[in-house]
């Protein structure tokens, strides 16, 4: 038995709410306010930059079928590489670079007396070798899936001059706490340097401040690897994506054309 | 094509027509402006990054002193084995301004290279010649060893196995009122013959020494 629906009572006049005369707004109450206050303060800089058409252009991109977790080794070097620079920037509030035995006693500080320094620390070393990895990784991913090929050989050699400049902050930030393996090793590593034809003993006498380890050198690795090459990598890494953004990623070598003559999303 | 080469725009700017332009000119207004804009950024460029750079290559230039450092009386040195005294290459640095060297007094019987001032006693630096780890001498087989890469040196310091690529790097040595005295660092080739100082690694046999230069700061002694 269908259920009977009765009509509701009809409201008194007095209580029907006016409609609103023509041409006056609704005025905003300070809910509705709250409510607007990221969205006003992003058109306020939007209005002034013109960002959002950027910002859309960079995240809002149609990717490739097939695209799958290979293709996020990109961007996880570049976390490794921010986390890097985040941890790099406290580890400089506590380091001293003095050859003299202030270098080893501040490392030594810092990761035994400040708050929550050997985890700090540990992150920024551990993270250089996790940032190696992830570098060869992406590489690997890059040359295997042929994402090399043309247009993207540009991309590709700003990748190579990447990975070495990863490899020099390596090689630079590891002398830095100064203790025996860090000393050593460095006097291997300006040897091996050094044995490139010609230009090889002036390189060494560069990275060295001199012929030999003297009260520069340590302050000129400092140097480089924390105000140089970071400045370097960053800029880099903003040409990288922003030719990544602007060519697109490519599709796995295993993805074929469809066969349907079906030109997909694009033009339908 | 003649007809078209002899219709070269005018040199004057005046004879191109141009609106104002001046008596003689030949370059127009424009042009001056652009290039000497770019003139002057590169001078300002210039005039900062030529003087940094001279900064982060000064000590490179610099002329290295020729130190001498007493290390004890002539006497006190053995012919047969090596005595390590430790001398500073490098001021204010602390430890690691301070470098090893084995030292003995000269042995006609094994020290086959010309006897002058600077070789009556023998002064071996303890870096390896590979890549410059500190090798330590065992007396019980008259060699010096390489902790790192398996570096072997006979008792005058020449290669006898592993990666070294010429014998152990010397200091010149002298005597001064019955005191040695231990002075600059020189490389030697396989036949002891000397040469400025090389960092390790660097060959001083066949075209070595012109694959690896010498330091134009620092000089093996005039005619040693």
């Amino acid at each position: 038995m269908p259920k009977v629906k009765l009509p509701k009572p009809p409201v008194p006049d007095a209580l029907v709410p006016r409609p609103k005369r023509p041409g006056t707004a609704e005025k905003a109450g300070p809910r509705d306010v709250a409510k607007e206050t990221g969205i006003s303060a992003i058109d306020w800089v939007d209005e002034r930059t013109g960002m959002s058409g950027a910002a859309r252009w960079l995240m809002f991109r149609k990717v490739p079928k097939g695209t799958n977790w290979f293709y996020t080794l990109g961007s996880a070097t570049m976390f490794a590489f921010l986390s890097q620079a985040v941890t790099g920037v406290f580890l400089a509030m506590y380091y001293i670079p003095d050859p003299a035995g202030g270098a080893y006693e501040s490392v030594r500080y810092l990761t035994n007396e400040v708050f929550l320094g050997e985890f700090v620390r540990g992150m920024h070393k551990w993270g250089a070798s996790v940032m190696v990895i992830l570098v060869m990784l992406h590489m690997a991913r890059t040359f295997f899936f042929g994402a090399y090929k043309y247009p993207r050989e540009l991309n590709w050699i700003i990748g190579v001059v990447l990975l070495v400049l990863t490899f020099v902050m390596g090689f630079t930030g590891y002398l830095l706490p100064f203790d025996q393996k860090a000393y050593w090793a460095t006097v291997v590593g300006v040897n091996i340097n050094g044995t490139a034809p010609i230009i090889g003993p002036y390189l060494n006498d560069f990275i060295r401040a001199g012929p030999d380890f003297t009260s520069t050198t340590l302050a000129r690795f400092y140097s480089i690897h924390m105000l140089l090459v970071p400045g370097a990598l960053a800029a880099l890494i903003g040409a990288h994506l922003w030719l990544v953004a602007k060519q697109g990623t490519t599709a796995p070598p295993w993805m074929k054309a469809d066969k349907k003559g079906d030109v997909g999303e694009e033009r339908a | 094509m003649a007809d078209r080469r002899r219709q070269q725009k005018p040199k004057l700017t005046e004879d191109q027509g141009m609106p104002g332009a001046f008596e003689g000119e030949t370059v127009t207004r424009r042009r001056a402006v652009t290039s000497s804009a770019h003139i002057f950024g590169g001078i300002a460029a210039a005039a900062f990054t030529l003087p940094a750079l001279g900064f982060a290559m000064g000590p490179v230039f610099e002329k290295a002193e020729v130190g001498w450092e007493q290390v004890g009386a002539a006497g006190s040195f053995p012919m047969d084995t090596y005595l390590p005294k430790v001398i500073t290459v490098s001021d204010g640095v602390g430890e690691i301004g301070r470098t090893t060297v084995y030292m003995r007094a000269r042995n006609p019987q094994l020290d086959t290279e010309p006897e002058d001032e600077f070789n009556q006693f023998v002064a071996l630096s303890h870096r390896c010649m590979h890549l410059g780890c500190p090798i330590r001498y065992v007396d019980a087989s008259s060699r010096f060893i390489c902790p790192c890469h398996g570096g072997v040196y006979g008792f005058r310091g020449e290669v006898t196995g592993g990666p070294p690529v010429r014998p152990l790097d010397r200091f010149y040595t002298r005597v001064r009122a019955g005191q040695v005295e231990v002075g600059p660092r020189y490389s030697v080739n396989s036949e002891f013959q000397r040469y400025s100082p090389r960092d390790p690694a660097q060959p001083l046999d066949g075209i070595g020494p012109y694959l690896y230069p010498s330091r134009p700061t620092i000089r093996k002694f005039p005619n040693t």
